[in-house]
Parts: C-alpha cells; sequence; structure tokens
C-alpha cells in the first residue's frame, strides 16, 4: 500500500497498535534542556525509575544562559539554579550534557543537526515546540510536555495517536531578496495561527527542493505556529551531503546502510493526504508581521489588514493585537522607525542566515537609533562566522556579536527587549510579552532584519539589493 | 494523577482567541524546578501592573467571577510546548478549561495532569458566553462519563469527544507511563527486532 512519508516513519516506530487506544511509539533521540526537564527527572526519582536508555537521550542548556560573559556565573540566581540543576540530573541519571563551556553548546535545535545527531527517517522529540526543525532531514521531530518527557525517559516511548497529513507545495522561483523565512511566514498568515492543528505536514514542490538544509530547518521550525504537530522534508542529496562526515553522523559500512534506507524515505508517488495545499513562490514577497500571533504577517508592502474587514467574533482579539503593537490598521509598516534587532534563535542563527546578513551589511553601519544583537545558535557556529570574519563585519557595522543561547526569542534569560519597544526580529514568536513584558516583535527574515539594522526602520529589502 | 469525574460550578470567562502559553505563564516564571505555585503567575502579564497592583478590568480580578472552569475563545493554548501552563491554570484553582479548540500540545497536557479540555462548537461557546454576561454565577455541568456540558440555568446541552483510553485515565486517576511500564517486555523486543 502506498504511504506518505509521516507513514513510513511512523509505522516502522510504533512497538504496539491497539483499537481505542494511542499508539505506543518508540522514539529514538530525546533532546533535553534545562527548563522543560526537572520536573520530569524528580518524577523518576519518585517513582525510583532510572532513564531507560540515556545513550539515547542529549542534553544541552539554552533558554536560560546569558549570551554575553558565558563563562562566569549565572547572575540570575533561579537561572543559574535551573542550569545547574540540568547538570546534577544529568551526572546523576547518566546523561551526555554540552552545557555551558562545552564545544558542543547551543540551542538545543541547532545542535542537533549540526552534530550529525538529527537523521532521516528518527523520531525524535524534545520538551521544546520548536523540535519540529528536525524535521527538514526527514525526522518525526516533535514537542512534547514535561509529563511526556518523563515517559520517554522511563519508557524511551511515547502514547501517540497518528497524526493526520497534509502536504503543502510551493513551487516556481523565489523573488530577489525573499526567502526561506519569507515562505513560512507567507503560509502561516495564509493559513492562520491554528491552520494547521492536528496535522503533520510534509513541505514539498520545487521551491522547497531548491532550499539548503538551513533554510528548510527554518520552514520547518515554524511548522507550530501554524498548531501543526510537526513538519518534514523529504531528504534529498541536499540532505545526504549536510550530514556526511559530521561528528555522530554514521560513518564507512553504516553509512552506506543509512544511505541505503534514507533512500527510501519520501512519499509513494500514489499517497493520499488528508488535506493538500500548493502556493506559487513568485507570489512570495518579504515577510513581516503586524500583530500579536504568528499568522498575522503580510508582504512588506501592503497595508495592515482593516479592522473592518475581519470576522465578527474575531474583531476583539484584532483590536487588541494592533492596540498592544501601537498600529492603526489600513496602515503601512514601511518607514516605521524600530529600536533593536535581533538576529537568532532556532529559527534563523544558524551559519548561513549569519553568512546572509554580513554579505549585506558588509561596509554598511547599523542606524544610530538601533541596537543590534547578532546570536549565533551554538559554540560551533559561534566558532565558525569568526573563522570566516563574520565577527570583524558585525564589528565595523556596529552590530554585536554574542554568545550562544535562546537569548531575546523569549524574554527568559537576561536578554529582554524593554517595555513599549519595537524589535525586528528573526525569530518564531511575537506573542504579548514573547521578548520582555510590552515589549513589540516584528518577525521577519535575517535579510529584513539586517534592512531595519541600517536604515533604523521598517524596509524593503529589496530596495537596498543591487539589482 | 488528580482524578476527574463530575463538576458543576460558576465559570471564569476569557472571550479572547489564541490565547497562547506565553499569556498564561510568561517564560520568565518557568524558572522553578518544581510542578507547584504556577497559579499565582497565571495570566502575570494581563492580571497585574508592573509593580504587581491586580488590573481592575482583568476579568480573575473581579470577585464577581469564580469557578473552577476556565472557558476562551478558540485556539486556546497555542504556542510554546510548556506544560507549566497546564500546572499554572490547575494551581490557580481550575479543573475543566472549555474553548471551542485547543491547542495540540496543550491539550495533551491538560489530559496528562488531569484538567479536563473540552472543546464545544463556536456556537455553544457563544451561548456559554453570554449566559455568564447575563449571569455571571450561571454554572455548567461537566460530567466526563456520559461526555456532556450543560449551561445549567439554560439546560442547552452539548456532548463533547475524548479519547477513550484518556477518558479512562482521567476517571480514574492513571498516567501513560503507568500504561506503558506495562508493556516493557514489547519495547525490550522491539529494539531487539531492529538489531
Amino acid at each position: 500500500m502506498s504511504k506518505t512519508l509521516v507513514e513510513k516513519i511512523w509505522d516502522a516506530h510504533v512497538v504496539k497498535s491497539e483499537e481505542g487506544f494511542p499508539d505506543i511509539l518508540y522514539i529514538d533521540t530525546h533532546l533535553i534542556h534545562e527548563v522543560t526537564s526537572p520536573q520530569a527527572f524528580d518524577g523518576l526519582r519518585k517513582r525510583g525509575l532510572p532513564v531507560l536508555r540515556p545513550k539515547q537521550t542529549v542534553a544541552t542548556a539554552d533558554h536560560n544562559v546569558p549570551t554575553l560573559n558565558q563563562l562566569l556565573p549565572i547572575k540570575e540566581e533561579l537561572s543559574r539554579y535551573q542550569v545547574d540543576m540540568l547538570t546534577k540530573n544529568c551526572s546523576e541519571f547518566g546523561v551526555e550534557l554540552y552545557g555551558l563551556g562545552h564545544p558542543f553548546q547551543g540551542i538545543v535545535h541547532v545542535i542537533g543537526p549540526e552534530l550529525g545527531i538529527t537523521l532521516p527517517g528518527k523520531t525524535m522529540v524534545c520538551g521544546d515546540s520548536h523540535t519540529s526543525t528536525h524535521g527538514a532531514f526527514g525526522a518525526i521531530a516533535f514537542g512534547i510536555g514535561t509529563s511526556q518527557v518523563e515517559q520517554v525517559f522511563a519508557t524511551q516511548c511515547l502514547l501517540q495517536s497518528k497524526p493526520k497529513t497534509m502536504k503543502i507545495e510551493v513551487n516556481g522561483e523565489l523573488g530577489q531578496g525573499v526567502g526561506a523565512k519569507d515562505i513560512i511566514l507567507y503560509i502561516i498568515a495564509k493559513i492562520s495561527a491554528a491552520g494547521g492543528t492536528g496535522y503533520f505536514i510534509e513541505y514539498a514542490g520545487s521551491a522547497i527542493e531548491a532550499l539548503s538544509m538551513e533554510a528548510r530547518m527554518t520552514i520547518c521550525n515554524m511548522s507550530i505556529e501554524m498548531g501543526a504537530r510537526g513538519g518534514l522534508i523529504a531528504p534529498d542529496q541536499t540532505t545526504f551531503d549536510y550530514i556526511k562526515g559530521r561528528e555522530f553522523a554514521p560513518a564507512g559500512e553504516e553509512w552506506d546502510k543509512a544511505l541505503a534506507y534514507w533512500k527510501t524515505l519520501y512519499s509513494d508517488a500514489d499517497a493520499k493526504f488528508d488535506s493538500v495545499l500548493t502556493f506559487d513562490a513568485k507570489d512570495i514577497a518579504p515577510m513581516i508581521t503586524y500583530g500579536t500571533n504568528p499568522g498575522m504577517g503580510m508582504g512588506i508592502q501592503e497595508h495592515i489588514p482593516a479592522t473592518g474587514a475581519q470576522p465578527e467574533k474575531e474583531k476583539l482579539s484584532y483590536q487588541k493585537a494592533l492596540d498592544y503593537m501601537g498600529f492603526d490598521d489600513d496602515s503601512s509598516l514601511i518607514g516605521k522607525p524600530v529600536d533593536y534587532v535581533f538576529i537568532g534563535s532556532c529559527t534563523n542563527s544558524r551559519i548561513e542566515d549569519l553568512r546572509e546578513v554580513a554579505d549585506f551589511v558588509k561596509d554598511k553601519r547599523k542606524a544610530d537609533n538601533v541596537t543590534v544583537w547578532i546570536v549565533p545558535g551554538s559554540k560551533q557556529v559561534e566558532q565558525q562566522a569568526k573563522n570566516e570574519g563574520l565577527d570583524k563585519i558585525f564589528e565595523a557595522a556596529g552590530f554585536q556579536l554574542r554568545e550562544p543561547g535562546c537569548s531575546a526569542c523569549l524574554g527568559m534569560n537576561e536578554d529582554k527587549i524593554p517595555a513599549g519597544k519595537y524589535c525586528v526580529s528573526t525569530s518564531n514568536r511575537n506573542f504579548e510579552g514573547r521578548q520582555g513584558q510590552n515589549a513589540r516583535t516584528l518577525l521577519a527574515s535575517p535579510l529584513t532584519a539586517a534592512a531595519a539594522a541600517v536604515t533604523g526602520k521598517i524596509t524593503d529589502v529589496r530596495d537596498l539589493l543591487k539589482r | 494523577m488528580k482524578k476527574f469525574t463530575k463538576l458543576t460550578s460558576a465559570v471564569v470567562p476569557l472571550n479572547i482567541e489564541n490565547i497562547d502559553t506565553d499569556q498564561i505563564i510568561p517564560a520568565r516564571f518557568l524558572k522553578a524546578t518544581t510542578r507547584e505555585g504556577f497559579g499565582e503567575n497565571l495570566f502575570r502579564d494581563w492580571r497585574y501592573e508592573n509593580d504587581n497592583q491586580p488590573k481592575a478590568d482583568f476579568v480573575m480580578n473581579n470577585p464577581t467571577y469564580s469557578g473552577k472552569v476556565l472557558v476562551a475563545g478558540k485556539n486556546f493554548g497555542c504556542g510554546s510546548s510548556r506544560e507549566h501552563a497546564a500546572w499554572a491554570i490547575q494551581d490557580a484553582g481550575f479543573d475543566a478549561v472549555i474553548s471551542s479548540f485547543f491547542a495540540d500540545i496543550f491539550k495533551g497536557n491538560a489530559l496528562n495532569n488531569g484538567l479536563l479540555p473540552i472543546q464545544v462548537s463556536e456556537e455553544f461557546l457563544s451561548q456559554i458566553f453570554k449566559a455568564v454576561d447575563n449571569n455571571p454565577k450561571s454554572a455548567l455541568e461537566v460530567d466526563l462519563e456520559n461526555q456532556t456540558v450543560t449551561i445549567v440555568e439554560t439546560g442547552a446541552q452539548e456532548s463533547f469527544e475524548i479519547n477513550p483510553y484518556k477518558k479512562s485515565c482521567l476517571i480514574n486517576g492513571y498516567d501513560d507511563i503507568d500504561f506503558i511500564l506495562n508493556q516493557k517486555k514489547l519495547i525490550e523486543e522491539f529494539e531487539e527486532g531492529r538489531g
């Protein structure tokens, strides 16, 4: 019987399937971090259980870490305690930890792929909704809650109902100044912040196939922002080339065996999806969000939709969002002054993102009214950026290159956007207060963020690119 | 895990759509390493001013409204996977949340903690909001066994869906780990089978 890619991987991991019950799904790799794991470790202690497969579990510290002077003790007491607790728990339960100071430390969804831990055909989970990132390699990867973290610790399995499948095809060629972040913000704006709920999404089509692995990760990363359980892309030569030679990737005979399997990982031509959507790459412009959920996005030249045009029941929530942002409906954002630019997060902090920004800002300088933070996704990305001299370019432009972590994506560590300030951010969420109490977030691509940094206002990056 | 069978209670209405888990419990309050105490920071930035004074216009600060059922607009619990959101709602005294649509991860987290997420139709949700508008003490009756929710005053009733396995977990107060641990032999066989 023909199957979708999700079904192929899912079926290969079902330990038990019984009518009326969720499937028992085997989990190949469990990634953990300091925020969503302590209560799960505590649960194991209470039950007197070990971590069943510690070697299939990998830990890092990312959400709470400072991005300056990382080798000094963390100033904030509760953050320090939580990070210390992770160290203690990992040591007690025999889990490998890439903590602060380790050359592999970084955002959990950046280090998995770059270390060759993320592989096609795997099932991967993490107590973090952006686990969908790993789907870029053709893996089933999704975020879970802490009770489920404990479940995977104890059993290496999860009780999960098989998700519905959706295919989103993007065909054709992207225009100048338009990248992966614009594709995904465009899709979310089209189908809304809840449009993917209940589904596992497979991204396909010529525009997706043409993307690099970094760009594919940006797309899959934001699947959760339309409510989807996860998103994936069938592995191809681009995937295999990226994985080969990485720290924990299979090598030698193991590589050949793995590759042969990976090449079977695609949706069969006549496989049935529960839903199929098709978009044309040429319709996508550089995107920007104007509201307080990622579905409130538009092409940068467009006007914010009128409140009057919203469905009656949604008008109140819609107007509340615009009030929070301090924007008028039916107005353009072009030329609006910004205070901060944040380039980082599990969505856009990989070496390719930093290269793109560096290439754009070379011989330019940031506007005086803007503070610019560039936060690499991992120690390896940071090192690579320095090896390539990107740090010098950023310094000359007045951009601050910091140390790896989740940083200003979530207002949990020291990096917060002050109340009322506008931040053009390459992260994934523009929720109220997400980047700091009463901070106002405008989500955009690294290029659009860099353009705002240079001009000090919302700018169509296409106006600044050489034609 | 906390058991759930039947409940009759007034409600706390929050007629806002797309309430994300960052609103339910902002990230800066996720630093605790136990499950307790998150309730005081539930809806923190909607509920309190920066100087910790309660905001008078927020429903939880209005003594007219109380109860064990939170009623909210569609796509409740979207965003971050933080289970702290479910813990905070429960810790603040709620046993059930009603919406016309729940985000997947939140729904799973709630069920795993004995907090019942009840998905009703848009129409029924409007009826609930209307009933509470007319009479803030208007009560709902939730019956998990029969999978129904009733507006006591009007008698209007709707049934809701729940996975039968999850339903039995809630009624009996057992969790997924208890269930899977019983299948440990199968897990080991599965691992051996893959070499």
